[in-house]
């Protein structure tokens, strides 16, 4: 599953017809803020219809009340609109993900047998723990764990990913994703989950907002925002009386009315906020399943923003998947090709992708051609437990590579000696931390071939900009010391850990949340289980086990370790949003007092009108104008809460700094500008 | 220039003194009688004992709650008693010379409230309604006891900051007697002692009569005066002896006494900034807080002194104000220290006053009143002022840690939901106060028409008499028949409130701080201690007070200023 585009016309109709839905009282109550809004609207409307029986609300005309009811119930369309918008793109993607899981036929075993008796059922009528045979060609019906068997796997449905990967029974890549084709060979599959139960189906209803629940910060956040909301009840409500006092003492002017009150008490009351806050939450995990990775909910995506440490696996994360030939270094008086083509020899029938990198570099470096063989003169020689060699016997030579250990063996036992400049250069070559291969032509040592593993490019800059986040990486390696430190100052992780141990991670990362710190990790392996379960956040790779992915909470589609820093960016940009937001929303009530109180006391005490700096035109214009940015500000802003506000990694202090001119000084500032205009557009005068 | 030279020479001796003291404060906060305090320790424990405790015990904050209300609760009535009877009680020849009766319930009750409170608003003149016992048994004591516990829930919440994964916030009546015998009681006998020498009076003697030039019969009231006048400013009490408080000779008779009080009144509160860093480790937050209480104070001072020293020339027609709004001011200070301890006593909540607010000029006049509704957290009260403080800062960690991407944090501590709801609650509970009450009071039958001042002017006195007792301040505007059942018990129930409303989420939130664990910083997490921070502080600090307080300000100081 890809992202889609971010609106089509299909997904703003839905949202359209969502938001009148969601007027219903019970929907409103769940968000505290908008719900004082829409009692504002429905007084608002009261005083327009009893208005039109003449009783007026302090002499305000009818028009002047009916135009702020109708903004104030935009306003809450407003807020209604954006969150369904963002509900409506969940469920985009979470019907993409559903058209897999479809009902398909199954064939139910038994017994874990190739031959044990089967029958026909659909794939709803399976339940946990169900065998079921797979035949190539067919889908897989529910999630399961392989136990018997192997196969490769179409995951495309899923991951989006087109090769096949392999599944096979034990080990860590035993479990299958219901939805997803045995494209060859058979499996034998004990079903996880019943129907509708399955990962997938759990994590579909998450992406598609049905089960969302606020995050602790989000709800800290409402908090805020309540008391606020509380605080300006009471600011807006003490004017009726205050008004009063200074008509009665002063003898003058006219009591404020109803609808002004009312009218203010929104303006200030955080709208912009509350109207974008569950959007913001849900466009945060949208983000992070538009780059295939799925989160269990969405405290876990609030973490990854806090996360400082991130724990990588050395292996697929930091470096290529495996050691590369990086250099030949000869034996005394023996030439470099010499050497090259003997170490081509020896690994031409060795499949493992050590020996095709050292074919490659022993071609690339000195063009050596591929040898002619003719006839059955040559042998093919495996490597093997007991000698921990591979090699070619070929016309009349034999060609041998392998640890310095199993060649001097070799080497003495046809009566040769292992010149002692070939033991210092694969010490300095291991000392450096990479690996070395000796090779030898018969008794003859021709020197080494150094292994090295070889770092992704631009993953240095990566970690580079995580350190000015705060951000410290540990690599995790089953490598000795001295090869791990090595790799991890030329990746420039931060630190590492040496000849890893599932359970060195575990207790790597208990040490590390004791000292405070917010770790997050990647896995597959069932012995990863206790540490992802440990983590503040664990990315399970979907090709990982069953029990990898329970125990994290997020699963990454495409199994890219990678992608864990994606997903802390993903987390902190989801909360500066909301912080933005939150200042801008606060900062705008300054413009609001300025546009608002003048024209409610202007008959009272005239001196005000020295505060209406905006020059705004007439009271209700004035008033009316702040109700309406009020309300606009909301659409105008959705954009920004569904993608984000523009995060880069930068230190915090350089972050607040921006975003705190951005929000806060534009949110003093922005809505003088928006009031007057509006109030120049209603009016036409300037 | 010399006014300018005056507030820097100010700012520079409290500066200097306030620093070894914020090291001792934090000594006695952390270390109690240990190390160079040893030869006071049976003295301590004695006193300790009294109280049922013993040093070594430390409470969780519900015990905090339930010894601070207790001791609240038990004070408001023992006080309540010794004012309602003030004149059955034996000696009354040595301790009640002049023979005043007893306090009616409404005003003892008020006043028994006002001094447990730290509040120290007074609706009675003090050299016409209390005998000396009561000035000096009752309510000196009260100065002394009500400040201690402000400081003790203060040193709570620096041990919930500093502490983690604890229930522990020490012991809250072994902080009430350390306070006392090691950091009260010996400023206050110093600076009792540097007063008299200056000429303020200590006297049990009746009061005086004498023939004025004139030939009219006069009565020159005596009494007590020195021992209460230091802690009143030492403790952010401000409860004076005589009804003109520190305007009166007898309290505050010279330029430098006038200058000794002005700093007394911001010298536990500015230690408190420094005690903090110490007590969390980390200095550089106090420079962060002190910086911005500087910042904030000027910021109010600055327009104070200009409106009074240079008042718009329509206010009146046919007065020469070239030498600035004398109106209400003591001539032997000047305007500039008018200004200056004006601005101190309503920064911190102190509210002792030496020149009459009501005269002040508009602009002159909403300052200190803004000072107060910014939640008096510009120095503000002693202990009070830094738990506001700390309060308003975690509502700034609040929303500016999210703006870096993370949630928020404040000195390792993740801010969640019950710090929020706490933190809110302290911020919202004083606004609520003086919004609600002075809408009452607008409403109230006859309260209108019993003031002496039209509006707004007379608005202005309504809020302002609640802005000051919602926080514990005391100052009275004047222009305003404080005297009524209305106001006795209005404010009684505002002070009330707006002192144990706070106390209560604070100890709740030193509580749940001290029971996480401690993150470790980073890049990545806000710093809480730069220019970039204090600026959001500022930012926030006058935020918070512009959206509470502009409406009702712009129906009274600012109409009256545009009238």
């Amino acid at each position: 599953m890809k992202s889609k585009a971010v609106f089509t016309k299909e997904l703003l109709w839905d949202a359209l017809s969502q938001t009148f839905v969601k007027l219903k009282p019970s929907v409103q109550v769940k968000n505290p803020v908008m719900f004082a809004v829409w009692i504002g609207s429905i007084l608002t409307t009261v005083f327009w219809v009893v208005s039109l029986f003449g009783a007026t609300d302090t002499g305000t005309g009818s028009g002047f009340i009916l135009a702020v009811a109708v903004w104030l119930w935009v306003t809450v369309l407003f807020a209604n609109f954006s969150e369904a918008l963002a509900e409506g793109r969940g469920k985009a993607q979470a019907s993409e993900l559903r058209k897999t899981r479809g009902e398909v036929q199954s064939l139910r075993l038994k017994l874990p047998s190739w031959d044990s008796h089967s029958e026909t059922v659909g794939s709803s009528a399976l339940r946990k723990g169900d065998l079921i045979l797979v035949e190539a060609g067919t889908l897989i019906p529910a999630d399961g764990e392989i136990v018997l068997g192997a196969a490769s796997v179409d995951e495309s449905a899923v991951t989006g990913e087109s090769a096949p990967v392999i599944r096979e029974a034990g080990g860590d890549r035993s479990s299958v994703t219901g939805g997803t084709k045995v494209l060859s060979d058979r499996l034998i599959v004990r079903v996880s989950a019943d129907p509708g139960q399955g990962f997938l189906d759990r994590m579909i209803a998450l992406v598609e907002g049905s089960e969302r629940k606020k995050t602790p910060n989000e709800v800290a956040l409402t908090i805020l925002l309540i008391a606020l909301t509380l605080i300006f009840l009471v600011v807006t409500a003490t004017l009726l009386p205050f008004s009063q006092y200074a008509v009665a003492q002063s003898g003058t002017g006219k009591v404020v009315s109803l609808t002004s009150l009312v009218a203010l008490f929104v303006c200030l009351a955080p709208t912009t906020i509350s109207a974008l806050l569950s959007t913001v939450g849900i466009a945060g995990m949208n983000r992070l399943s538009a780059v295939n990775v799925l989160a269990t909910s969405g405290r876990a995506v609030e973490a990854a923003g806090d996360v400082d440490v991130l724990l990588l696996d050395k292996t697929g994360t930091i470096t290529l998947g495996n050691r590369m030939a990086h250099e030949f270094l000869g034996a005394p008086q023996v030439e470099i090709s010499e050497l090259a083509k003997a170490a081509y020899l020896a690994s031409w029938a060795d499949e493992t992708p050590e020996g095709r990198s050292i074919v490659t570099l022993a071609k690339r470096q000195f063009h050596i051609p591929s040898p002619s063989f003719d006839g059955k003169d040559h042998k093919a020689i495996p490597f093997s437990a007991q000698t921990r060699m591979s090699g070619l016997d070929w016309n009349g030579s034999t060609y041998r590579k392998g640890a310095l250990s199993a060649i001097e063996a070799w080497v003495s036992s046809l009566g040769g000696r292992f010149p002692d400049q070939v033991r210092d250069l694969t010490e300095s070559a291991a000392r450096s931390g990479a690996t070395p291969l000796v090779v030898a032509r018969d008794a003859q040592v021709l020197g080494i071939v150094v292994l090295k593993d070889i770092v992704k490019q631009g993953i240095r800059e990566r970690f580079a900009a995580l350190r000015q986040v705060g951000i410290k990486t540990i690599m995790i390696t089953g490598d000795n010391a001295m090869t791990a430190a090595t790799i991890a100052a030329e990746a420039g992780v931060d630190d590492f850990l040496a000849d890893a141990k599932p359970e060195d991670k575990l207790a790597l990362i208990r040490k590390y949340q004791a000292e405070g710190h917010m770790v997050a990790m990647t896995g597959d392996g069932t012995n990863d289980a206790p540490a992802l379960a440990q983590a503040d956040v664990a990315v399970a790779m979907n090709s990982g086990t069953q029990a990898a992915k329970e125990a994290g909470n997020m699963v990454d589609l495409d199994s890219n370790p990678t992608k864990l820093t994606e997903v802390v960016l993903v987390g902190k940009q989801m909360l500066i949003t909301r912080g933005s937001l939150t200042t801008f929303s606060i900062a705008n009530d300054i413009a609001k007092y300025f546009a608002i109180l003048p024209a409610m006391f202007l008959v009272t005490y005239p001196g005000l009108a020295a505060l209406n700096i905006m020059h705004l035109s007439s009271p209700s214009s004035a008033i009316l104008s702040a109700v309406i940015f009020n309300a606009l500000i909301i659409p105008t802003l959705i954009p920004l809460a569904l993608k984000g506000v523009a995060y880069k990694a930068q230190s915090a202090i350089y972050l607040l700094r921006k975003n705190l001119l951005i929000y806060g000084l534009g949110g003093l500032a922005l809505p003088f500008v928006g009031i007057k205009l509006i109030d120049i557009l209603l009016t036409g005068k300037v | 220039m010399n006014d300018i030279l005056y507030y820097l020479v100010f700012f520079a001796v409290l500066t200097a003194a306030a620093w070894p003291l914020g090291g001792w404060v934090a000594h006695v906060f952390e270390a109690g009688s240990e190390g160079v305090l040893k030869p006071f320790r049976p003295i301590e424990h004695y006193l300790v004992r009294f109280t049922g405790a013993r040093s070594g015990d430390e409470m969780d904050w519900k015990q905090w709650v339930g010894a601070v209300m207790i001791l609240s609760v038990v004070k408001i009535v023992v006080v309540f008693l010794l004012l309602a009877f003030q004149d059955k009680i034996p000696f009354q020849k040595l301790i009640n010379p002049q023979h005043f009766p007893g306090v009616p319930w409404e005003l003892a009750l008020n006043t028994a409230v006002s001094f447990v409170t730290n509040t120290n608003w007074q609706n009675y003149g003090g050299e016409a309604t209390l005998s000396y016992f009561s000035q000096m048994g009752v309510l000196t004591v009260q100065n002394f006891l009500s400040a201690a516990v402000g400081i003790a829930v203060m040193a709570a919440l620096f041990r919930g900051i500093a502490r983690r994964e604890t229930h522990a916030l020490g012991n809250f009546w072994v902080d009430l007697v350390r306070i006392n015998i090691y950091i009260l009681l010996p400023l206050s006998i110093v600076g009792a002692l540097v007063l008299v020498s200056q000429g303020v009076i200590q006297s049990f003697a009746p009061y005086q009569s004498f023939l004025t030039l004139s030939g009219a019969k006069e009565v020159l009231p005596f009494g007590p005066v020195a021992s209460q006048e230091w802690i009143k400013n030492l403790g952010t009490n401000g409860g004076g002896f005589f009804n003109a408080n520190a305007a009166h000779p007898f309290e505050n008779p010279t330029a430098f006494t006038n200058f000794l009080q002005t700093f007394s009144i911001l010298l536990l509160p500015t230690s408190f900034v420094f005690a903090f860093g110490r007590v969390v480790g980390d200095q550089r937050q106090s420079w962060a807080i002190y910086g911005v209480m500087v910042v904030l104070f000027t910021c109010f001072v600055v327009p104070t002194y200009l409106a009074e020293t240079s008042p718009p020339v329509h206010a009146v027609a046919g007065i020469d104000w070239s030498a600035g709004n004398l109106e209400g001011k003591e001539t032997r200070f000047g305007i500039a220290p008018s200004v200056l301890f004006s601005t101190a006593t309503t920064a911190t909540s102190c509210g002792a006053t030496d020149a009459t607010l009501d005269s002040f000029t508009p602009v002159g006049g909403m300052m200190p009143l803004l000072l107060m509704q910014v939640g008096e957290v510009v120095f503000g009260g002693v202990g009070s002022g830094m738990y506001s403080m700390i309060a308003m800062i975690l509502l700034t960690v609040f929303v500016g840690g999210l703006m870096v991407g993370r949630t928020p944090e404040y000195l390792g501590k993740k801010i969640e939901s019950f710090d929020m709801k706490m933190t809110v609650l302290t911020v919202t509970i004083t606004p609520f106060l003086i919004l609600c009450g002075t809408a009452i009071a607008t409403l109230w039958h006859g309260v209108p028409s019993n003031m002496n001042n039209p509006v707004p002017h007379g608005f202005t006195e309504i809020l302002y008499a609640f802005s000051s007792m919602a926080n514990n301040n005391g100052s009275a505007f004047a222009g305003l028949n404080g005297n009524t059942a209305f106001w006795n018990i209005a404010g009684a129930i505002t002070m009330f409130i707006g002192r144990y409303g706070v106390i209560v989420p604070i100890l709740a939130l030193a509580g749940n701080l001290a029971g996480k664990k401690l993150n470790a910083p980073s890049l990545g997490t806000l710093p809480t201690y730069n220019v970039t921070f204090a600026i959001l502080l500022i930012f926030f600090v006058f935020l918070v007070a512009a959206l509470n307080f502009i409406p009702s300000l712009a129906l009274g100081p600012i109409a009256e200023f545009f009238l």
